[in-house]
Order: C-alpha cells, then sequence, then structure tokens
C-alpha cells in the first residue's frame, strides 16, 4: 500500500502545507492568466516574468529604498502593474484583431527578453528576501508544526483571489469588464471606453503575477529563472481549468497543488509529472477545461 | 448652420465596407427632430450597416454622418455614443454573462437629464421588473427585445436606431413595441427605424426611405404610403 516506503503523519501533513502553498501561487497565476485570456483573447506568456518581476521589485524596494514587504505588497502589483499596462499599450494593441498567434510570439518574446535581461545584470543565482518579522515563528498545531509564513501565503491568496471573484462577478466594474468580454463591440457602443477597460484589465492581471512574486521572495529565492521554472505548470493549470473561467483557475490552482503535494508523498516518481498528465487527460474528455464553456 | 442643426441626422455620400465587401454606395439622407423615419428594403439592401455605420461600427467607412451638425465620421463608437446616439441591433446584443438588472443598468448616463427613470422605464415595460435577477440569456426573444429598448433609453440618448424590432415576436408583443414607439414620438425622440414589416413601420412612421444595393432610391412621406404600396411590392419583392 505504501508502494515500498513507510510514509509518516508528519510527511503528509507537510506535503500537503506544500502543496497548498503551490497551489496558492498556481491559483494567483493562473486567475491572472484567465482574467487577461477572456478580456484580451490573448495567452500572456510573459505572466512568469512579471511574477519574477514582482518579486524583484519587493527586492528593489527593500534594498535601494528601505521599504519592508508590507510596502512591497501594496507597491510591487501597482509598478509592475503599471508596467503591464504601458506593454499593452505600446506592443499589444498593436496587434488586436491579427491571428492570435502574433500577440502570443510577442508575449514570448517579451518574456525572453525581461529574463534575459534580468538575468544579465543579476546573474542566475538568487537573491534573499527575508520573511517579515510579523510572520516569523510557527504554530504548533499538534499534529504538525505551521510556519505562519506559510499560513498566511494561503490564507491571503485565498483572499485575493476571492476578492478577485467578487469584483468580477457581484460588482457593476466587473459587469463592464464581463460585458466588454463578451461583446467588446456592442459594450463601446454604449458609450464605455472599452480600449481603455482593456488596458487596465491587462494591467490588473499583471499586478496579480507581481503579488504572487512578492509572497514568493521569503520563501523561494529571487531569482531571474523563477518566472520560467513556474510557467508550465500554471499554463497546464489554465488549461485543466478552462481557459477564460474565473472560477475554475482558483479551485484548479489549489487542487492542482494539493494533488502535486500528495503525489509527492505517495508517488514521488511522479511528482513534476502528474500535473500534465491530469491536463492530458482532461484534453481528451472536455476539451474546454472542467470549469470551461464550450464555444 | 440653423439649417445643419435642424436635421439631427443628415448622412450624405455615406460608404461602409465589411472587411473586402463594399456594402454602402453613397447613402443620401437626413432624419429631422422628433420625425420617426423607416429604411426599408429587401434582406442585403444595406439596411443595418446604415445603422451600423452611423453608429461607427462597421469596418471601414467614408462620407459624411453629420448629427446636430457635428460630423462624426471619423469618430470611435463610444464618442459617437455620448453624443446622444444610441442603437438597438438586430440581434438584441443582450449579454448573457449579466443579469437583466446589469443588462438594464450596463450603458452609462449620456446626457445628465433626459434618461428616462427605472420606475418609468418599468411602467413601460412591467414584465422587466418582474425578471431583473434572471441571467440575460434566459430571456424571451420578446424580453430581450424590450430589456434592448429599455436599456437605451436609461442612458438619457434622444437619437434612437432600431433595427427590425419586431423580427420574430408575437402580434401582441409586437403592439406593445409600436405602443412603446409611439408614446416615444410624444415624448420627443428621433427615431430611425428599420423594418421588413411595413405594416407595422406604418402605424408610427413619419417617412420612408427605400434602399436597394447599399444606395436610397426612393423617399416617400407616410401620408403616400397608400399611393406607392404597388412599387414598393414589385422592390421589395414581397
Amino acid at each position: 500500500m505504501f508502494l515500498g516506503h513507510v510514509i509518516t503523519v508528519q510527511q503528509l501533513y507537510g506535503q500537503l502545507l506544500i502543496g497548498l502553498i503551490n497551489g496558492s501561487f498556481y491559483a494567483l497565476l493562473s486567475l491572472g492568466l484567465a482574467v487577461i485570456f477572456g478580456m484580451l483573447n490573448i495567452v500572456n506568456f510573459a505572466h512568469g516574468a512579471l511574477y519574477m518581476m514582482g518579486a524583484f521589485c519587493a527586492y528593489f524596494l527593500l534594498q535601494e529604498f528601505g521599504l519592508n514587504y508590507w510596502w512591497a505588497l501594496i507597491g510591487a502589483p501597482l509598478i509592475v502593474g503599471a508596467f503591464g499596462a504601458l506593454l499593452e499599450r505600446a506592443m499589444i494593441v498593436r496587434l488586436r484583431g491579427l491571428d492570435p498567434l502574433y500577440s502570443l510570439l510577442l508575449t514570448f518574446g517579451l518574456a525572453l527578453v525581461i529574463q534575459g535581461l534580468f538575468q544579465a545584470y543579476f546573474g542566475a543565482s538568487g537573491k534573499p528576501y527575508a520573511i517579515p518579522p510579523q510572520l516569523s515563528g510557527a504554530h504548533n498545531l499538534g499534529f504538525m508544526f505551521l510556519p505562519n509564513y506559510r499560513a498566511w501565503v494561503i490564507v491571503f491568496s485565498a483572499f485575493v483571489c476571492f476578492a478577485t471573484w467578487f469584483l468580477i462577478e457581484k460588482t457593476r466594474l466587473g459587469a463592464y469588464l464581463r460585458a466588454a468580454t463578451e461583446n467588446p463591440t456592442m459594450t463601446r457602443a454604449f458609450g464605455l471606453n472599452v480600449p481603455r477597460m482593456i488596458t487596465l484589465t491587462y494591467g490588473f492581471g499583471v499586478g496579480l503575477a507581481a503579488l504572487a512574486g512578492v509572497l514568493a521572495a521569503p520563501i523561494n529565492q529571487v531569482r531571474p529563472g523563477m518566472g520560467a521554472d513556474i510557467i508550465a505548470v500554471v499554463f497546464a493549470v489554465v488549461v485543466i481549468g478552462g481557459m477564460g473561467s474565473i472560477l475554475g483557475s482558483i479551485v484548479t490552482g489549489f487542487a492542482l497543488g494539493v494533488v502535486e503535494g500528495l503525489t509527492k508523498v505517495f508517488y514521488p516518481e511522479a511528482s513534476n509529472t502528474v500535473v500534465f498528465v491530469i491536463m492530458a487527460v482532461v484534453l481528451l474528455i472536455k476539451p474546454a477545461g472542467l470549469f470551461g464553456k464550450v464555444a | 448652420m440653423a439649417e445643419a442643426a435642424a436635421s439631427t441626422l443628415a448622412v450624405s455620400g455615406l460608404q461602409a465596407w465589411y472587411g473586402e465587401s463594399h456594402i454602402l454606395h453613397g447613402v443620401d439622407f437626413e432624419v429631422r427632430p422628433g420625425e420617426v423615419v423607416t429604411l426599408l428594403g429587401r434582406n442585403g439592401a444595406g439596411k443595418t450597416t446604415t445603422l451600423k455605420a452611423i453608429m461607427g461600427i462597421v469596418g471601414k467607412r467614408r462620407g459624411s454622418v453629420a448629427f446636430a451638425g457635428r460630423e462624426t465620421i471619423g469618430l470611435s463608437s463610444d464618442r459617437i455614443a455620448r453624443l446622444g446616439l444610441a442603437i438597438c441591433p438586430e440581434e438584441r446584443a443582450i449579454f448573457a454573462s449579466l443579469s437583466v438588472r446589469e443588462n438594464l443598468l450596463l450603458p452609462p448616463r449620456v446626457a445628465p437629464t433626459g434618461g428616462l427613470t427605472l420606475d418609468r422605464i418599468f411602467a413601460l415595460f412591467p414584465n422587466l421588473a418582474e425578471r431583473l435577477a434572471s441571467g440575460g440569456g434566459k430571456l424571451s426573444g420578446g424580453e430581450q427585445q424590450m430589456l434592448a429598448i429599455a436599456r437605451i433609453l436609461r442612458t438619457g440618448a434622444r437619437f434612437l436606431m432600431l433595427d427590425e424590432p419586431t423580427e420574430g415576436l408575437a402580434p401582441v408583443i409586437i403592439r406593445h413595441i409600436g405602443r412603446t414607439i409611439a408614446e416615444l414620438k410624444r415624448e420627443g425622440f428621433t427615431i430611425l427605424l428599420v423594418e421588413q414589416n411595413f405594416r407595422f413601420a406604418a402605424t408610427v412612421a413619419d417617412r420612408y426611405y427605400v434602399m436597394e444595393h447599399g444606395k436610397i432610391v426612393d423617399a416617400f412621406a407616410n401620408s403616400e404610403l397608400a399611393a406607392n404600396m404597388e412599387k414598393l411590392h414589385e422592390r421589395l419583392g414581397v
């Protein structure tokens, strides 16, 4: 039953925790991708690089300006989000109406350029970023030790995901977004400035990626390659969840993080590939994704 | 200048393309304030394209579209909407991912006064009040049509373009829409109507233009409709 090795309860809970942490990042990143894909109909291959920029932004804010983690949590998404809005205005908008393949190539190229620049400047090794003192330490839950920072990452990510879902599904602003996603021509014909909404939406999706980067900085090291490492799994999550589905990306992100964690306990050899195997299966059974709407 | 302002809408030499297809070949007509003008013509004559070109939602257009004396041919559709024009498209374009209430409240107010209040709208369309929480995609054809009209009435736009508002609807709903248009006319709205059903159009229209192959080929007043019936039957093939 244990496939050749003994599993302790500690190991199980430990891996579940790691799974939830990873799931938090998968959820935040795939949420940003889903929001961008829904509105702009482009697959934002630059997403991983922008996540990395968020982490580096937190590092910079601390190194150069002495602004701590809490400032970075607000500042990095705003700064990197603004950068994203600039990218949209300057480059992505020019490919509107063309084959989506062009946007794909553009954002892929941007990812390589951004990562290359950071790597050229900082080298491939990582910069350290300390856990903020308010979140250091751990709580003894009896069945395991729960590091405070990791608990924070999970809870805060879940909150941000829920808040984004609520904003999109339940508010007036979200109604504008959903309308512009469904029928941009008519939405514009009612007097709404759809091009501006598109720019802001891209900026918002990028901001979510940067936020994930800040959350990741104390856990992983701040490295130019950190985006590239995670982005493949995130795309698999998005495909499994359904490309434009907000709820799908959140639920699938957390769920697949946990699945990955459990796989590491019971069958570690498969833990790197289990998400992609699931993706292949989902594509064969329900190509639109688990929560996707068939066009 | 006074003459230009007296024409709420003056279209001159309007050409329009969908991609490579050249649909409008120089459309000329005008709509005066408070009028209900109907565009008649066969399928494919260019009636819908004309409305879309005025609203700025076709691919490419040339010529002149002057609204209240102001040239709009180069403006984007959101700027045109904010001048006080509104379109109710043939496909109604109700957003399925929004509730009925969200659909109704979506278009922003383009005039600070003059938009109908919600009370007034529910008085005109009682069914909508009951369906506010439903998803936009769950409405019947008649309910969708009423919502599509109600939506633009809230904005304060005084120049309405209605594309086949009675298409596919039951007679009782068609009569309701007829009464609504008559009521709007009494309140001073200006309406450009596209209708295949000219028996319906005759109950509300002041003037008609007939379109063929992307051009206006005939024009007459409502009082002359009977006299033109035979010619119309020939042109429209009905």
